[in-house]
């Protein structure tokens, strides 16, 4: 990737900031007052469950959604004011590819890159550079309709770049895609991060946003239920390990071994207790007669923080 | 990199340059209805069936297909824009979703709509204007005046698309634009002096007949053509056609920034 752009005006570090930031649909309120600082260099995750408010609050941060109410300033510009020069200085990947499906993939590059006022001679060359950075150079000047899903992705991250972002804003970049794709798209959004670019993301996998994100927000029904990095998060809602106890569907004997630990869970198939010390809790289990059909210890992970703060049910 | 923000003509531009990549690979498969289905129009009623018409006073004294061409050149026109101003713009907004793509660029949903009327304007007049060659090379047309009918044409043509492509802008499904086609464009096309004149219609269907587009953009095109029309009624038709196109213009914004803006 080729360096900021010279011309720009210089931006404080706060490349975005909401405060009290509302959405509603009709009476349907999507985002009810989050508060958010993302800083220049950042990875920023939002994380939570479908309808949580993710990609509303993205759409208006992307300025192509106008807000209800509160503060929102977006490399240090108001979106209501001037939309179209800070989206100049964005890229954005929908949750949904809008890619041109007839045209080739160079040609997506190319045309995407005209719309930022690029000259024609730059765009030819931005979009060689960027079929590199996505591995599409041997599809260069196939149509984009037949290509894989993985693909698709790749293509649509690459020309979210074609401008030279100063934010980059991913909804569920990973989504729907197999191991193999996924981790290459890790390993380009890595890249980017390293390469000093700054990065929101939504997502519901904790995997993603444990690789990708330095800090992030878990919301919740259009509010922010927890904000801190991912470690700090497990420090905070979770334990360092949680012991799962696996038992016949109905048979957990969850009364006994309440007191081993600062949490207990009850799963129809198992019983998770939250604690620092999975193998002691474990022992002392077996020291009091619990025959659990198989034990596990793990490590606690965002997941874990996701449904304590989320809750297992569905919310759909 | 040397990023910046266009104005509205140039971002329309660059919008109308996105189609023109698209149809630089996809031309082939608009030949058919773009340009061959008005010249089988113009040889089935202008060279058929006119050859058992009698030139008189209905046809202004001219042979049936010469009667007829100036008016084939505004139903080509109209008819062209029914696809670009219905299902191409729907699947911009629902399918493809490009639409939404470039609003996530320095383009404004007003401005993804100027370069979609452009760009229909654009088609409309080198449809319009192939049509005339052939015409011209099958002797249906002999006056170089005829030359002005294209803008006439195209104008007409305009004046239905864009409040259609307004109206598109508002559908969540396709289902009203076979109805569109069918009790619109059909009688518009039929009932408007195009093929026989307006006097063999009842009275009370004149005022109907007014109200569309065509009827104006026929009776331009047939006035230029022949070198009958006045300043007057050109005048008004003008007014009228380009009133349409700006109501479209104002409720085409409207609804793209509705659509595209929520």
């Amino acid at each position: 990737m080729s360096g900021p752009a010279a011309n720009v005006t210089v931006v404080t570090s706060t490349l975005v900031h909401a405060k009290g930031l509302t959405k509603h649909f009709g009476s349907f309120e999507a985002v009810r007052g989050i508060d958010v600082e993302v800083s220049k260099g950042e990875a920023f995750g939002f994380l939570g469950p479908n309808g949580a408010g993710k990609s509303s609050t993205m759409r208006m941060v992307a300025c192509v959604s106008p807000r209800t109410g509160g503060e929102l300033r977006v490399l240090g510009m108001d979106p209501d004011v001037d939309g179209p020069k800070i989206r100049a200085r964005l890229g954005v990947v929908p949750q949904q590819d809008n890619l041109d499906t007839e045209l080739t993939v160079r040609q997506n590059l190319q045309v995407y890159g005209r719309y930022f006022g690029l000259s024609r001679s730059a765009v030819r060359e931005r979009a060689v550079e960027l079929m590199e950075f996505a591995q599409l150079t041997d599809r260069a000047d196939a149509e984009v309709e037949p290509l894989s899903g993985g693909m698709k992705r790749r293509l649509t991250i690459a020309r979210s770049l074609v401008n030279d972002p100063d934010l980059l804003l991913l909804d569920e970049p990973t989504t729907g895609l197999d191991p193999q794709a996924r981790h290459l798209l890790w390993d380009r959004l890595f890249r980017l991060k390293q390469s000093g670019v700054t990065l929101i993301i939504t997502t519901h996998y904790m995997d993603e946003a444990e690789q990708l994100c330095d800090r992030l927000v878990v919301m919740d029904g259009g509010r922010i239920a927890a904000e801190g990095s991912p470690s700090e998060l497990i420090r905070r809602y979770s334990t360092r390990e949680v012991l799962e106890l696996r038992f016949p569907p109905g048979e957990q004997s969850a009364a006994e071994v309440r007191d081993l630990a600062e949490r207990v869970e009850v799963l129809p198939d198992r019983v998770l207790l939250y604690t620092a010390d999975g193998e002691a809790a474990l022992s002392a289990a077996h020291a009091r007669g619990v025959r659990p059909v198989s034990s596990l210890v793990r490590r606690g992970t965002l997941e874990d923080v996701f449904l304590r703060l989320t809750g297992r049910t569905l919310v759909d | 990199m040397n990023v910046h923000v266009l104005g509205p003509f140039r971002a329309a531009l660059v919008a109308v340059e996105g189609h023109w990549t698209w149809y630089r690979r996809n031309w082939r498969a608009t030949v058919i209805s773009n340009f061959l289905q008005p010249v089988l129009f113009l040889l089935a009623m202008g060279v058929g069936f006119g050859s058992q018409v009698q030139a008189g006073e209905a046809t202004g004294g001219h042979p049936y297909v010469v009667f007829l061409a100036p008016a084939l050149l505004v139903i080509t026109a109209v008819q062209n824009a029914v696809f670009e101003s219905t299902w191409a713009v729907f699947s911009a907004f629902k399918w493809q979703r490009s639409y939404q793509g470039v609003v996530s660029t320095p383009i404004t949903p007003a401005q993804v709509l100027y370069g979609q009327l452009l760009w229909i304007a654009l088609r409309l007049a080198a449809g319009t204007a192939v049509f005339l060659g052939i015409a011209v090379a099958l002797g249906a047309i002999t006056n170089p005046s005829a030359v002005l009918a294209v803008p006439f044409a195209v104008l007409a043509g305009m004046a239905f698309t864009a409040p259609v492509v307004a109206f598109t802008a508002t559908r969540e499904k396709p289902d009203s634009f076979n109805v569109i086609f069918r009790f619109l464009v059909m009688p518009m096309t039929l009932f408007t002096g195009g093929f026989f004149p307006m006097s063999q219609l009842p009275d009370w269907l004149h005022p109907l007949a007014w109200v569309t587009p065509v009827w104006h953009g026929i009776e331009l095109a047939r006035g230029v053509t022949f070198g009958t029309l006045r300043l007057l009624p050109a005048a008004g038709h003008v007014a009228y056609l380009s009133a349409l196109v700006v109501l479209g213009i104002v409720l085409g914004r409207r609804y793209f920034h509705r659509r595209l803006a929520v």
